[in-house]
């Protein structure tokens, strides 16, 4: 039983990777720590559950990393995906973090994998958790218990009790023997992002938010990041953007988890309602261009897409959990869809006839090309005209919203007058926005975690010590 | 299946999940071939995000069991008596129960009771209550049907399992599959360890499995060492305590001790929603045979020059005659059809590394 009529050292609010991360460095530094996960214990670790890696730096290929990934790179690569708008100083900061952590989460209790068949090309780049993202968040939980922190299922925290940028206490909504308010000398906040807030989100985004999946967990619904900004906190971010990818519109509205997405777009071409092509399907590789896909479909009408494509690549992609609609014809298919069969069937046609002679090969940015084609297919285009004809409807899939907290080096939150709060830190979803401004890449969702977390309990230890 | 091969998050914890994902579609002889190359080590439920209470109620090691049992009972030989594996429980109790009664009846009938009840000792002791030619022809058949049997079975596994990688094993396959076998090696989460009663992480069934399998071992090795004794060197049972059959068997008997009990103990403590319930027990009687098996051959050779020899030998032949007979036709099958599967894998995994044959 946790005694709450203690004062902790460092409360940490949240039950995912950063949370926990934070609660073992804030142990290990020798505070006493409480973990709130407002979910039960099954849901618990929010997003985490759903992940499976994670992108950190390295100098050298190691038994599962398949070569080098410098810091340079990497922030090459975070600059090009968030076309400049992130916090570069932090950014780069995190990056030459994440190096260490792929040693200290191992020592926290997680293994790798080699990466997953399937995912050729991050096997250089990211580490994969041995048994995905549940094995991982269960593994920093028995370290977490063995170590001493205290942890608590079902503790929603309903207020905070904030002064000047100092916190206080936080009020849970349901009392624990009879005692509803928690003091720490200091807070981490690692609750997650607002992703699963249907309402927040159509605040930015009007009734279509109400066709937007939701991949990861219902509790993430932002009620955190609102206390916080609400108390004086500065925010970080543009509220519309967020991780989103194309996932299959027969997912469930929450917690599909990551096999509703779809990876077939390079394959075949996508369609609006309306039967139109919107974007160049063969852009970039599929790992640098999944992440843009949610945005697009939640900008064409109603917020839904059809992937389509012919027999002859049916089996190039990685099997789906729901299978793809079929027709004979593709006047047949346009039925299923309750798309216009002439409308579908002139948009193949057109495309067909601006397909150019080339050399298939979906590894690499081929010559298979479109002439005269608008929007244009650059790579992977090839005639869809073999029947029988398949399609994927698909939505936009939200992972987790970019509007945070805003955080400096000891991922101490910022205060909206500049002033860097008295104990507070912020670690996960709810400070990606310093470093994610816009865009995705495959991982970064975990260093960021990690790296913040670790760094975020060391700090509140050492504030909450002194 | 579909979930599992579109996620693939467990893909390092053991064989069944890179044998999945060789394929896009399964048949009844994948599903099987599958399910006994599962070791029911549990990782992928603490594991998989999608486990119940999860909308998607994904329970691999349940699923797998449940079709691992109705593929015992499918491939068993001959067919008539595949029936024996539902309410296995009461069938393997029913047969030992009989099996034990007839030994001490026929006993009991057929030998002077001065016989029964004296005492004996020094070579030759065990055969003045049954001749040793009677107890190796009746022993011995009952061993090379269940041999028969198990042949027949694990036949008819292989043609179901054989394509597309073809029918024939090598030798490296072989090999490997004695290895992953002798060490158990995908019962293990991918290194981490089973799982048992709740999300830690624990190695303790591995153990026990040891000793229960390598204490069967032993005991088998002692028979074939006293039958050699018996018939090269011409030197018959009861041996010396010091002598190589009586320390095999000693040995393996100990092994057999522990080992069922810890089992059995770990079973009991087993997450019920990693189990198929209606099999537990088939899994209980043949734990509990090879228990009364070493307890009463050890009980045997404690009290073996006292004038209790009879009845325990008695007791001891009934029970080792009911597991030999019901050897095909309980949860023993495991062990063979996990090899044979073990053996599909390795095979598999050479021509994928494009190693051939």
């Amino acid at each position: 039983m946790v005694d709450l009529t203690r004062r902790f050292d460092v409360l940490v609010i949240g039950g995912g990777n950063a949370a926990l991360c934070a609660a073992i460095s804030a142990r290990r530094a020798g505070a006493s720590v409480l973990v709130l996960e407002g979910a039960p214990k099954f849901y618990r670790g929010g997003n985490t559950r759903h992940t499976r890696n994670m992108r950190c730096a390295h100098d050298a290929a190691t038994e599962i990393l398949t070569g080098p990934y410098t810091e340079q790179e990497f922030f090459d690569d975070l600059l090009r995906i968030t076309g400049g708008q992130t916090d570069e100083e932090l950014a780069k900061f995190m990056i030459h973090e994440s190096k260490d952590i792929l040693n200290w989460i191992v020592e926290q209790g997680v293994r790798w994998q080699p990466s997953l068949g399937g995912t050729l090309s991050l096997g250089r780049t990211n580490s994969f958790f041995l048994g995905g993202g549940r094995a991982m968040l269960n593994a920093l939980y028995l370290t977490a218990e063995q170590l001493g922190v205290d942890i608590l299922y079902d503790a929603e925290v309903a207020d905070l009790n904030v002064e000047h940028g100092m916190f206080l206490s936080a009020t849970l909504k349901k009392p624990v023997d009879g005692i509803s308010e928690v003091r720490a000398a200091a807070l981490v906040a690692a609750a997650g992002g607002f992703e699963a807030n249907v309402e927040w989100l159509k605040e930015y985004w009007g009734e279509a938010a109400d066709n937007f999946l939701i991949r990861g967990t219902p509790y993430n619904r932002g009620s955190i990041l609102k206390m916080l900004l609400a108390k004086g906190v500065q925010e970080v971010g543009d509220p519309t953007q967020c991780h989103a990818v194309a996932i299959d519109a027969r997912a469930p509205k929450f917690d599909g988890g990551i096999i509703t997405r779809h990876d077939s777009v390079v394959f075949g071409i996508v369609v609006n309602k309306h039967a139109q092509r919107f974007y160049d399907e063969g852009e970039d590789i599929w790992p640098k261009r999944y992440a843009i896909w949610g945005r697009l479909v939640a900008a064409q009408p109603d917020q839904i897409a059809y992937i389509i494509f012919d027999s002859s690549v049916l089996t190039s992609f990685m099997p789906t959990l729901f299978p793809p609609i079929k027709g004979n014809t593709i006047a047949e298919l346009a039925g299923k869809f309750e798309l216009d069969p002439d409308a579908l069937e002139r948009t193949i046609a057109d495309f067909n006839g601006a397909v150019q002679p080339g050399t298939f090969d979906h590894t690499i940015l081929d010559d298979c090309r479109t002439d005269g084609l608008t929007p244009p297919k650059t790579h992977w285009a090839r005639r869809i005209e073999t029947p029988p004809y398949y399609g994927y409807p698909v939505r936009p899939g939200i992972t987790f919203t970019y509007l945070g907290t805003r955080v400096n080096k000891q991922a101490r939150m910022l205060m909206k007058d500049g002033k860097p709060a008295a104990n507070m830190f912020a670690a996960g979803e709810i400070m990606a926005g310093n470093v994610l401004g816009k865009g995705y890449a495959a991982g970064i969702g975990m260093t960021i975690g990690s790296v913040f977390g670790r760094i975020a309990g060391r700090e509140a230890a050492q504030n909450a010590r002194n | 299946m579909t979930v599992c091969n579109s996620c693939r998050y467990c893909e390092g914890l053991c064989a069944v999940f890179p044998a999945m994902e060789m394929r896009r579609a399964f048949s009844d002889g994948d599903l099987n071939y599958l399910a006994n190359l599962c070791h029911a080590c549990g990782a992928c439920y603490t594991d998989c995000q999608f486990s119940p209470p999860h909308e998607y109620n994904v329970n691999v090691p349940q699923t797998l069991a449940i079709a691992r049992a109705e593929s015992y009972a499918a491939y068993a030989w001959p067919r008539a008596l595949s029936g024996l594996f539902a309410r296995n429980g009461i069938a393997i109790s029913v047969i030992a129960a009989l099996s034990v009664a007839a030994f001490i009846f026929g006993f009991a009938a057929f030998i002077d009771p001065e016989v029964l009840h004296g005492v004996h000792t020094g070579p030759g002791a065990f055969y003045k209550l049954m001749p040793h030619n009677a107890m190796a022809a009746l022993f011995g058949v009952a061993f090379l049907y269940a041999i028969l049997a198990l042949i027949m079975g694990v036949r008819a596994f292989w043609r179901d399992i054989g394509e597309p990688v073809g029918r024939h094993a090598d030798a490296g396959s072989l090999f490997q599959a004695m290895r992953d076998a002798g060490e158990l090696r995908y019962l293990d989460g991918g290194g981490v360890g089973c799982f048992n009663e709740d999300d830690r992480p624990t190695d303790r069934r591995k153990v026990f499995h040891h000793l229960t399998f390598y204490g069967f071992l032993l005991c088998f090795a002692a028979t074939c060492v006293g039958t050699l004794y018996h018939y090269l060197l011409g030197r018959e049972a009861p041996y010396p305590w010091w002598d190589l059959p009586v320390v095999l068997g000693t040995l393996g008997g100990i092994g057999l001790l522990i080992g069922p009990l810890g089992l059995l103990a770990e079973k009991s403590k087993r997450d019920p929603v990693l189990v198929d319930q209606a099999r537990s027990g088939m899994d209980k009687a043949f734990i509990l045979m090879l228990f009364l098996t070493a307890v009463t051959g050890l009980a045997l050779l404690l009290w073996r020059e006292t004038s209790a020899m009879g009845p325990l030998l008695a007791l001891h032949l009934g029970v080792v005659f009911a597991l030999f007979i019901t050897l095909p036709y309980g949860k023993f099958v495991h062990g063979i059809y996990r090899y044979a599967a073990l053996v599909r894998y390795a095979r598999e995994r050479r021509m994928m590394m494009g190693h051939g044959s």
